[in-house]
């Protein structure tokens, strides 16, 4: 049983032409935070990405960062810096390590992670306040939506 | 007409380029009634660590929001004072007793709210009004519990509070209370959930600011309960701490339990000084 779900789950990957995805537990981040190679192992949509950051149940961004280029979404909050011309000054490997867990990066950031599945306190099935069903929760995006996230971030070039 | 004034709005939003909001409190003042003064903004108590100025979450929501709670015709969660009012004279139990058999009319609660949560010595327990509430009605009038965070226990809390409306709160955070105050403060700065949020990192570290189209506040709970246009109801504190962790996408705590009442006694500190506001209004 197990086995046949193992190899439909590969052959669908295959089918996908998705070249095996890092976990959330296998990723490394080098000293800076930085994560080197693409979590998905394909190319990040940027369009996709922009969609991402404003989905309230997605990245939801926006709720702390102001985007210019993201403006058609209303109400950009002021929690975190602004996101324009990040590009100019951060590379994609610091903006993949960021996305993914920021507190590498930033010790004790409030950005949260998204791409981290265990070491939470009293961790929640998504925002119905009951307690999380497995102890390993699912990312709140997955390899493939940090890439997208990432090469969105990467077209701010102008601040 | 209602056309015109849409469109005209819908070109407004377009135009007004970076729609990000700017943030901090304002300095409006509160007077209820064109005659209570209200202490909104004071020095933070010596026990708060990382903050000098304590301020009620009034100053951070719309002028239309903040005019609401300055004249009781306006205040909706005055007529849910009035209903408790009917409550605290109604017999109810196997006693046979009201509220009003034992306290007299509700202003003989004057200055209740103020120091609540409260140690109680002779049950030995931190007990918060919802408590205390609970307690007369078992065991004084031997009638039903109210649910702790229900319509009629809010309301109940409300008329009680708008008694001590003006007084400044004055929770005692010593001698039994100490270990409440300790597991709240805990409590406080622990980061929960999936988001790995604390209440600090949202009501200390950023109050003032917007997260997406919320102005985040103090979170004081001086002005509890609360009446929220959201739900056009009567919301507890510990209704609202819940939904704050809950947005953490953590296990939440319930309304009454343990933890919350500790967290009420903390929280409640916190606000050592500000006025007692409640019934308030939120958005
Ligand atoms: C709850 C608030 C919050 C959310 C949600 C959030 N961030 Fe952040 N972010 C921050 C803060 C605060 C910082 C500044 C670093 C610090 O001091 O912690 C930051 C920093 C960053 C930086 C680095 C900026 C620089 O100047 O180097 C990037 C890039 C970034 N965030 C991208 C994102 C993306 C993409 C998302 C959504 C997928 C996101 N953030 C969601 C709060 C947030
Ligand atoms: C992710 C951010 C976030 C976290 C974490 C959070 N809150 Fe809140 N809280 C809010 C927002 C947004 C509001 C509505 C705006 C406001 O009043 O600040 C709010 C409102 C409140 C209010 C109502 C204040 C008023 O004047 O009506 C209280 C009380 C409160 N929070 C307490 C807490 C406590 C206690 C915790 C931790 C257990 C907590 N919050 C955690 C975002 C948060």
């Amino acid at each position: 049983m197990k086995l046949t779900g193992l190899t439909a789950a590969i052959a669908l990957c295959a089918g996908a032409a998705i070249a095996n995805p890092i976990s959330p537990s296998e990723i490394e981040f080098d000293e800076y935070g930085a994560v080197q190679a693409s979590l998905s192992g394909a190319p990040g949509d940027a369009e996709r990405g922009a969609e991402i950051m404003v989905t309230r149940s997605k990245g939801n961004c926006v709720a702390c960062h102001a985007i210019t280029a993201l403006n058609d979404a209303p109400f950009h909050g002021e929690v975190g810096p602004t996101l324009d011309g990040i590009a100019g000054y951060r590379s994609a490997e610091e903006l993949r390590g960021i996305v993914a867990n920021a507190k590498m990066t930033f010790d004790g950031s409030v950005m949260p992670a998204f791409y981290k599945t265990s070491g939470f306190v009293r961790p929640g099935d998504g925002y119905t306040g009951k307690a999380a069903k497995e102890e390993d929760l699912t990312p709140i995006l997955t390899a493939q939506e940090i890439e997208d996230v990432v090469a969105f971030l990467l077209t701010l070039k102008d601040g | 007409m209602k056309m015109k004034a849409m469109t005209a709005l819908c070109a407004t939003l377009a135009l007004s380029a970076p729609l990000v909001m700017a943030g901090g409190a304002d300095d409006d003042k509160m007077v209820i009634n064109g005659e209570t003064e209200m202490v909104t903004k004071t020095t933070a108590p010596a026990h708060m660590e990382n903050v000098s100025e304590i301020m009620s979450g009034w100053h951070f929501r719309s002028d239309e929001t903040q005019a609401l709670q300055l004249d009781d015709f306006d205040n909706p969660g005055m007529i849910f004072v009035d209903q408790a009012l009917d409550a605290w004279n109604t017999v109810e139990g196997s006693a046979e007793k009201a509220c009003a058999s034992c306290h007299e009319g509700p202003e003989s609660m004057k200055g209740v709210r103020a120091v609540y949560p409260k140690w109680n010595a002779d049950a030995g327990e931190m007990r918060t009004l919802a408590m205390q509430i609970n307690d007369c009605r078992e065991n004084q009038m031997g009638a039903e519990k109210y649910k702790y965070d229900s319509v009629p226990m809010a309301s109940m809390e409300a008329l009680i509070s708008v008694q001590s409306r003006g007084m400044p709160v004055n929770v005692a955070i010593d001698g039994e209370a100490a270990p409440y105050w300790e597991a709240g403060k805990e409590l406080y700065y622990t980061r929960t959930g999936q988001l790995e949020l604390s209440c600090a990192n949202c009501h200390e570290d950023n109050y003032g600011n917007y997260i997406r189209a919320d102005h985040l506040s103090q979170g004081q709970i001086n002005g509890f309960p609360v009446y929220r246009l959201k739900n056009a109801k009567l919301n507890t504190a510990h209704g609202r701490f819940k939904g704050c962790v809950r947005d953490t996408r953590a296990e939440t705590y319930s309304p009454g339990s343990p933890e919350f009442v500790a967290l009420e006694l903390y929280v409640a500190s916190r606000g050592n000084g500000l006025s007692v506001e409640g019934p308030s209004v939120r958005n």
